[in-house]
């Protein structure tokens, strides 16, 4: 018999993937690559609730509650995708660069 | 089942190793649209279809399209050269490996993730889809935060205007 | 009125003027000095019913005021008086001087800016006096005795605009606190011996106190109080100093009352004296040394107060002397009393001749007094010749009781130097008597003099009537003097023969020498000794200045090397090592932040997992 599918697949591929877009976070120096790393992120986080959202039945049904938190994160996170990239168009305005290494005045 | 588990994932991963890796940054952004496509297809395999939707239209077609709007508007050039600091590199993929390392070492302990998928009672009609179940959650007991979020979104609105104004001399 | 009644009014009465004096009274100098006279009257008259034998046996409520622990064997301290005869002769004296320098002061202080200040200076010092004469227990009296300092210090400056003047007040206090340290310490030993501090109870447990070098050490220490108080040698520099204060002030403080205190204490304490023979020989020994020392200098000093003052010394020296000697202590009592009357008469006169002089004090800018001043001539010779032992005046009688018990005591050594200060005393007193009063005016303003309002004279011919007269029995007894002339035994004995022999040596000698004599005509290495006070001041200076100068290097070091590095450097080093070691973690940079982050998210996962 083929093998079913567990939740341990699902929670390992966010998983992996989390890490990728942290490493591409710690890693890149672009500030826009950077804050697409930072959506890869949220974007696994959604995987893991999705899964455990469809795993945890009560009467049959996938439990929806986590699925409704779902619709919130998507949405909150289109507002802090746009404000973000405000930002950093501003940011971009006064420096003239988008390294992150360069934007290191608040240091010692 | 499990080959299309496989390889929606593997898409799903090459796309976010593809944002990591390109050089230049609309590659980057392209890759991580089918990384977002892939991510939708393991959504809908798991029988979460509104959300799969969502993902593609507000991620992959609102958030993604925003992206590419400013990467083209700051006429960001590929970095030619990578330039890495060495100690940061070995750090960070130290961090990360222990971090997958943990995760499914946590994975094995508890074993939390043994179930397998369960049957949904599939009654039929349209009173047993998901987005008429959910949207009956959200605007029963979820009314509160659609409000809020709606007042989010215009105060999103404002402040990303506000921020983009030139400065007055 | 009773005896309670009175003694209560007559300690109260002159703290009670002071403090209207001072809080109400200062813009009407002439009310305030009328005021301050009349209470002085007042507590004469008192202590004069005092000693009349009906009320003398009267019982004084004490005023209870410190009580530590309860029932017996609490230790308690009362305000509470005593009125035995020593404390009823002193009293007289104390008043009857007191209220004649008042009157005096009401004339020669009448220019003075500060007049109202002074009256209550001075019944603050009846106050304090009298306190310390009707003490009944040796926390009291030591109270009182401060307050004696205190008066005394506000009195010598009186005139505190001049720098002299400010300079030896706060030299008397200070001499004075180094007397009173050894004093307390003292009292302190005496509690622990005989488990009390009052005057009765500890002549009646002295006879059974077992440590008796403790006990030596005790009256030591108690001694040193009346060697700060009283000026005796190695404490004896604030005296001639306090001669900035107005002369009254002088006759009153300085001569009569105050410095004699040392001598009464030393009396109300005689049972422990004589308990403890150590410490009774050097009494004597101190006292008889300043007597010769004091005398020494005042042989070359050329001004009328100084001159006075070093007498004072040196017969302070004689009653300190008596004081040591077995039953010698009647005889230092009965000097006190005419001392007390010769002493003042020659200081009031003084300042008669001071104030006629027009503030002159030097004696080689004197002269030729006779015709201008009578009535002070007349008197401060009678003065003289009480203080210089003629045959017949009270002080003839006094100094023959004291250096007859020192014979009869078998102190040799005391007993000649007693008999050289008896040449030496007549030599500078005929030596000023001749230079300031004989010969011809040396000075214009000796010129000019006049004698003085009879405000002044009046108080001068009183004493001078009693210098003569008052160690005469008529006089003597009902005034409470312990000791009178005693004309029926009077014989010539080796002691009087001597002394009078040293009397016309001395007188003759200093006539002989200074007669007609408009300057010194004394010089020599060993005169200019005397002149400058033997440099004792100028040791003490350089003493102090010595211990000052190392005890403040000692201090700067400590702080320069041990405390600045440790407590000041260490803290401040350390906070800012932290802090640098702390702040490289902000390097700036979004990733390293981000990385930090993470790993501290991975570490803390692990260490809940794990």
């Amino acid at each position: 018999m083929e093998a079913t599918l567990t939740l341990n697949d699902f929670l390992l591929i966010s998983g992996i993937l989390f890490s990728v877009g942290l490493l591409g976070v710690l890693i890149r120096r672009n500030i826009i690559v950077i804050f697409m790393c930072l959506e890869l992120m949220l974007s696994a986080a959604n995987l893991t609730l999705v899964a455990f959202s469809r795993f945890d039945t009560g009467n049959g049904h996938p439990n929806y509650h986590g699925q409704v938190l779902l619709f919130f994160i998507i949405t909150v996170s289109a507002a802090e995708v746009a404000v973000g990239l405000a930002v950093m168009v501003a940011l971009f305005r006064s420096r003239k660069t988008t390294d992150v290494s360069q934007i290191n005045s608040m240091k010692f | 089942m499990i080959f299309l588990f496989y390889l929606f994932a593997a898409i799903a991963l090459a796309g976010a190793i593809g944002v990591v890796a390109f050089k230049n940054p609309v590659s980057s952004a392209f890759s991580l649209v089918i990384s977002f496509l892939g991510l939708a297809a393991l959504f809908i395999q798991l029988d979460a279809y509104l959300i799969g939707i969502l993902q593609i239209l507000v991620y992959a077609g609102a958030i993604m399209v925003l992206f590419l709007f400013i990467i083209m508007l700051l006429d960001l050039p590929a970095e030619e050269k990578r330039h890495f600091r060495g100690a940061t590199v070995i750090c960070s993929l130290a961090f990360v490996a222990g971090f997958v390392a943990l995760l499914v070492t946590v994975l094995k302990r508890s074993g939390v993730g043994e179930r397998m998928i369960p049957e949904i009672a599939t009654s039929g009609g349209s009173d047993s889809s998901d987005i008429h179940r959910i949207g009956e959650l959200l605007f029963s007991q979820y009314w509160f935060p659609i409000e809020m979020v709606g007042i989010l979104l215009l105060v999103a609105t404002v402040g990303v205007v506000v921020l983009s104004r030139k400065e007055l001399k | 009125m009773d005896t309670n009644c009175l003694a209560w009014i007559l300690l109260l009465l002159p703290i009670v003027v002071a403090g209207a004096i001072m809080l109400g009274l200062k813009r009407w100098p002439q009310l305030s000095a009328l005021l301050a006279t009349g209470s002085a009257l007042i507590t004469l008259v008192i202590a004069l019913t005092l000693a009349c034998p009906e009320y003398r046996d009267g019982s004084i409520k004490s005023f209870p005021w410190i009580q530590l622990g309860e029932g017996q064997d609490a230790f308690r301290v009362n305000i509470g008086f005593n009125l035995d005869l020593l404390s009823r002769g002193m009293l007289l004296i104390v008043t009857a001087i007191g209220f004649l320098v008042h009157l005096f002061s009401l004339e020669y202080m009448k220019d003075d800016n500060g007049q109202s200040r002074y009256f209550a200076g001075l019944a603050l010092f009846m106050f304090s006096m009298t306190g310390i004469v009707l003490a009944d227990n040796f926390v009291m009296m030591f109270i009182f005795w401060e307050l004696v300092g205190v008066s005394s210090y506000i009195l010598i400056g009186h005139w505190y605009q001049k720098d002299a003047a400010a300079d030896a007040a706060k030299k008397a206090f200070l001499t004075n606190r180094v007397g009173d340290v050894g004093f307390m310490i003292g009292i302190l030993l005496v509690w622990v011996l005989t488990k009390s501090i009052y005057f009765h109870e500890i002549e009646a447990a002295v006879g059974g106190v077992a440590n008796r070098h403790l006990l030596d050490v005790a009256v030591l220490c108690i001694f040193c109080g009346a060697i700060g108080k009283s000026a005796q040698l190695p404490l004896h520099v604030w005296l001639p100093d306090a001669m900035e204060g107005p002369t009254p002030v002088s006759a009153l403080i300085h001569a009569a009352t105050m410095v004699a205190a040392g001598v009464f204490m030393l009396a109300r304490i005689s049972v422990l004296i004589t308990a403890s023979g150590m410490a009774a020989e050097v009494i004597v020994w101190i006292g008889a040394i300043t007597a010769l020392f004091s005398a020494l200098i005042a042989l070359q000093q050329n001004d009328i107060k100084r001159i006075l003052a070093y007498s004072t010394l040196s017969q302070l020296g004689y009653m300190i002397m008596a004081q040591g000697i077995d039953n010698g202590g009647d005889a230092g009592m009965f000097n006190l009393y005419t001392h007390a009357f010769f002493k003042a008469l020659l200081f009031l006169g003084a300042g008669a001749v001071i104030l006629a002089c027009h503030h002159e004090q030097d004696i080689w800018k004197m002269g030729g007094l006779r015709r201008k001043m009578p009535i002070t001539f007349y008197s401060f010779f009678l003065g003289t010749a009480a203080l210089i032992a003629v045959p017949f005046t009270s002080g003839f009688w006094s100094k023959e009781a004291i250096l007859d018990a020192a014979h009869h005591a078998g102190q040799t050594g005391p007993y000649w130097i007693g008999l050289i200060v008896a040449l030496l005393t007549p030599f500078y007193m005929t030596r000023l008597f001749v230079v300031a009063f004989l010969g011809k005016s040396r000075s214009g303003d000796a010129k000019d003099a006049v004698e003085v309002k009879a405000v002044m004279w009046v108080p001068l011919v009183i004493l001078a009537f009693m210098a003569v007269f008052s160690a005469y029995g008529l006089i003597a007894n009902p005034l409470q003097a312990l000791g009178h002339a005693e004309l029926d035994h009077f014989h010539l004995n080796q002691t009087s023969l001597l002394s009078l022999c040293g009397l016309i040596v001395g007188a003759g000698l200093a006539f002989w020498l200074y007669q007609g004599k408009s300057e010194e005509p004394l010089n020599g290495a060993f005169f200019k000794l005397s002149r400058n006070k033997f440099y004792v001041d100028e040791m003490y200076a350089h003493l102090i200045g010595i211990i000052q100068d190392d005890f403040a290097a000692l201090i700067a070091f400590l702080d320069r090397y041990v405390l600045q590095p440790v407590l000041v450097r260490l803290p401040a080093f350390t906070s800012m090592a932290v802090g640098n070691l702390l702040r490289r973690f902000q390097v700036g940079n979004l990733q390293i932040y981000a990385l930090y982050m993470s790993a501290a998210a991975v570490l803390l996962i692990l260490f809940f997992i794990f």
